[in-house]
C-alpha cells in the first residue's frame, strides 16, 4: 500500500532529523531545551494512553514523576546503586505505587476519578515536601549523577544525553504504536467508549484499566527518572499541581488519544514557551486563549486538525466510485495475499 | 431450556422493577419479552447478563448459577447482548468496532502486543477473520471500511448484531433491535434472527413492534410493572385477557 511506505518514509526522515539535530544546532541551550522536552514527552505519552484511549483522566501524573525522578535520585545519591539499576527500580517502585493507588482510584469514574487523583498527586506532593528526613525537604536533592557508561559509550556530554534521551523517546513511541494497534489498544479504547458495552463483550474493565493505569504511572516514572538524571537536581516542585496542568496542556495542544500528539505539543508548547519567556507569566495571555480555541476547535489538537486538513485534501482530489472500487479491492486482496503467507 | 430465572426480583429504592420472575429460555428458539414501557424488560435483560446484582432470585445458566457473576464472566460461558440504545465508536471503522468482540475468546497480554509474538498475530488475526465472518453473517461485507458514524440506522443495528455474535455466544439478548427503523429493514431484521437460530443460537429478544413479534417469536413472555402477568405462544398471548387489559388500560404503546 503506497500510504504506508509513504508514512514510514516520513517516519525515517523524522528520525534521522532528530539524530543530526545535535549537529544543526550549535547552540546548548537549546539541546537542553530539546532534551527536555522529549523527556517531557515520555511522561506525556504515559497520559495519553491513559486518558486519550482509555478515558481516563489522571491528575496524579506529576506526581508520579516526581516518584520516579526521587527514586532514581535517593537510590543513586543516599544508596549508592549503579544508575541502570536505579533506573530500572525507578521504574518498578512508581509502577508499583501506581498499582496500588490504581486499585483505588479506578473505582471512580469521570471528574469523580479526576479529582480524587488530583488529590493523591497533592498527597504524593506533600509527602516529598515534608518528609524532610528521607527527600531533603524544599532544599531538595542535589548531586544526582548522570547516566553511568554503558562499556565506552559515557553520557557526560549533552549531546550525549540528547541521543539517551531520544532513545527512550523512540521506545516509547514505538511501544505505544504497538499497543494501540493491537488487541490491547482496541480493548482500551473499547473501554473508553463505553464501559458497559466492554463489559458485556467479555472485557474485564477493572484489570485492563488497572494495566493501563500502572503502565503509564511507569512512563511517568521513566521521565522523572530520566529529569532527574538530567537536571541533576530535584526539589518538591516538580510534583506540584501545576506540573499536571502543563502536561494536561501539552497532550490536549497536540492531540489527545493520538499517536504523534504528545511529542508535537510538548515541542511546540515547551519551545515556544521559552523563546517567549521575556512575557514571563504574561505569556499565559497567549497559551490561555490558543488552548480554548484549539480545544473548541480540533478537540483532537493540531494532530486531528493536520488529519482532518490531510482528509478534505485528499477527498477533494480524488476519488470517482470506480477508484474508489479498485481501492477497497486492492485492499481486500492485499488481505488475502497475507492470509495465504501465515497459512 | 437454557436459561432460566427463578424468583428474580430487583428493586431501585422503593420501586420494584422486576419481581418475583420465573422464566425459562428455551435452547434454539426465539423467545421474546414484551410489556408497556417502563415494564422492566431491560431490567430483566441487565439481570440476566450481569449488568445488575439482583436484589432476590437467582440465574440460571446451563444448571449453573450465574446470578452473581461480573457481565464479562457471562459473556465467556456464551451469553451475549445489545442495548436498547446502540453505543458503537463511530469514529473507528465498522471492522475495527467488530474486531475486539472476539477478545474475550483470545489468550493475549500486553508483552505479546509490544513484543509482537507469534501468539499476537496469530489472536490478532483470528478476531479480524472472526469480524469478517461475522460481518458477513449480518450482510455488511460492503462496509466494513467506513466509519461506524456514517452509517445507517438499521447498519448500526446489525454492526451491533455481528459485535455480539463476535463473542462466539450460546444465546444473544436483543433489546429493542427493530426499534427506530422502517417495517421493510424490520423485516430484515427478522430474516437474520431466523438465520442465528438455524446456526443454533438461541435468540431472546424485546420488542414494541407486536406484528413482528407475533410472526417471530416462539414464546412469549408478558411483563407489567415488573411482573409476569402471561407466557405462551403468540396465539395464547393475543387472546390473554390479562394482556388485553394491560396493552389498553396502560398507555398503549403498542
Ligand atoms: N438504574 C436504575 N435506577 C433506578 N430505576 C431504574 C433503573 N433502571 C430502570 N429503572 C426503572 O425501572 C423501571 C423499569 O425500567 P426498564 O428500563 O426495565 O423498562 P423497559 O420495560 O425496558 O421499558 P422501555 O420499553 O421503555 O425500554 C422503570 O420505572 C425505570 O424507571
Ligand atoms: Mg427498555
Amino acid at each position: 500500500m503506497p500510504a504506508m511506505t509513504k508514512k514510514s518514509i516520513a517516519l525515517i526522515a523524522l528520525i534521522i532529523g532528530a539524530m543530526v539535530i545535535p549537529f544543526i544546532i550549535q547552540n546548548e541551550y537549546w539541546l537542553h531545551i530539546l532534551t527536555l522536552s522529549f523527556i517531557w514527552s515520555i511522561a506525556v505519552y504515559g497520559l495519553n494512553i491513559l486518558a486519550g484511549y482509555t478515558g481516563y483522566l489522571s491528575l496524579a501524573h506529576a506526581g508520579f514523576f516526581a516518584i520516579g525522578a526521587y527514586a532514581l535520585g535517593l537510590l543513586t545519591v543516599k544508596v549508592g546503586l549503579n544508575y541502570w539499576v536505579a533506573l530500572i527500580l525507578a521504574c518498578i517502585i512508581t509502577s508499583g505505587i501506581g498499582f496500588l493507588i490504581g486499585l483505588i482510584a479506578l473505582r471512580t469514574r469521570e471528574h469523580f476519578f479526576a479529582i480524587y487523583t488530583l488529590c493523591v498527586g497533592y498527597v504524593i506532593y506533600l509527602v516529598i515536601d515534608k518528609w524532610d528526613s528521607l527527600t531533603g525537604g524544599v532544599r531538595g536533592l542535589i548531586g544526582i549523577p548522570a547516566p553511568s557508561n554503558i562499556g565506552p559509550i559515557s553520557f557526560q556530554s549533552a549531546t550525549s544525553q540528547y541521543y539517551l534521551i531520544l532513545f527512550f523517546l523512540l521506545a516509547t513511541v514505538l511501544v505505544m504504536y504497538r499497543i494501540v494497534h493491537s488487541l490491547t489498544g482496541r480493548t482500551f479504547i473499547a473501554i473508553r467508549n463505553s464501559e458497559e458495552l466492554a463489559q458485556t463483550i467479555g472485557i474485564s474493565t477493572m484489570k485492563n484499566k488497572l494495566t493501563v493505569f500502572v503502565l503509564s504511572t511507569f512512563f511517568a516514572g521513566l521521565a522523572g527518572a530520566l529529569y532527574a538524571s538530567f537536571i541533576r537536581f530535584i526539589g518538591p516542585d516538580i510534583g506540584y499541581t501545576a506540573i499536571i496542568f502543563d502536561l494536561l496542556t501539552y497532550l490536549l495542544v497536540g492531540g489527545i488519544g493520538t499517536l504523534a500528539g504528545p511529542v508535537v505539543g510538548t515541542i511546540l508548547i515547551v519551545s515556544v514557551s521559552q523563546s517567549l519567556q521575556f512575557l514571563q507569566d504574561y505569556r499565559m495571555l497567549i497559551f490561555g486563549p490558543m488552548l480554548t480555541l484549539i480545544i473548541i476547535f480540533y478537540p483532537r489538537g493540531i494532530v486531528g486538525m493536520v488529519s482532518e486538513w490531510k482528509m478534505k485534501w485528499f477527498n477533494k482530489k480524488k476519488k470517482t466510485p470506480a477508484e474508489k472500487w479498485k481501492s477497497t479491492y486492492s485492499d481486500s486482496k492485499d488481505v488475502r495475499e497475507d492470509k495465504v503467507k501465515e497459512g | 431450556m437454557l436459561i432460566e430465572t427463578r424468583n428474580l426480583t430487583k428493586q431501585f429504592g422503593g420501586l420494584t422493577a422486576v419481581k418475583d420472575v420465573d422464566f425459562e429460555i428455551e435452547k434454539g428458539k426465539i423467545n421474546a419479552i414484551i410489556g408497556p414501557n417502563g415494564a422492566g424488560k431491560s431490567t430483566f435483560f441487565n439481570l440476566v447478563s450481569g449488568s445488575y446484582i439482583p436484589t432476590s432470585g437467582q440465574v440460571i445458566y446451563r444448571g449453573k448459577d450465574i446470578t452473581k457473576l461480573p457481565p464479562n464472566k457471562i459473556a465467556e460461558l456464551g451469553v451475549a447482548r445489545t442495548f436498547q440504545t446502540t453505543n458503537l465508536f463511530e469514529q473507528a471503522t465498522v471492522l475495527d468496532n467488530v474486531i475486539v468482540g472476539h477478545r474475550l475468546r483470545t489468550k493475549y497480554n500486553l508483552l505479546d502486543a509490544v513484543l509482537r509474538t507469534k501468539r499476537y498475530k496469530k489472536e490478532e488475526k483470528k478476531c479480524k477473520d472472526k469480524a469478517m465472518e461475522v460481518l458477513d453473517f449480518v450482510g455488511l461485507t460492503n462496509i466494513t471500511d467506513q466509519l461506524a458514524g456514517n452509517i445507517t440506522q438499521e447498519e448500526k443495528k446489525r454492526v451491533a448484531f455481528a459485535l455480539a455474535l463476535a463473542t462466539d455466544p450460546e444465546v444473544v439478548f436483543l433489546d429493542e433491535p427493530a426499534a427506530g427503523i422502517n417495517s421493510g429493514e424490520t423485516e430484515g431484521l427478522a430474516e437474520l434472527m431466523k438465520k442465528m437460530v438455524k446456526r443454533g443460537i438461541t435468540v431472546c429478544l424485546i420488542e414494541h413492534k407486536m406484528q413482528m413479534i407475533m410472526k417471530l417469536a416462539d414464546k412469549i413472555m408478558v411483563l407489567n410493572y415488573g411482573e409476569k402477568i402471561a407466557e405462551g405462544s403468540s396465539e395464547e398471548i393475543m387472546n390473554n385477557q390479562d394482556v388485553i387489559e394491560a396493552y389498553l388500560g396502560g398507555d398503549a404503546s403498542a
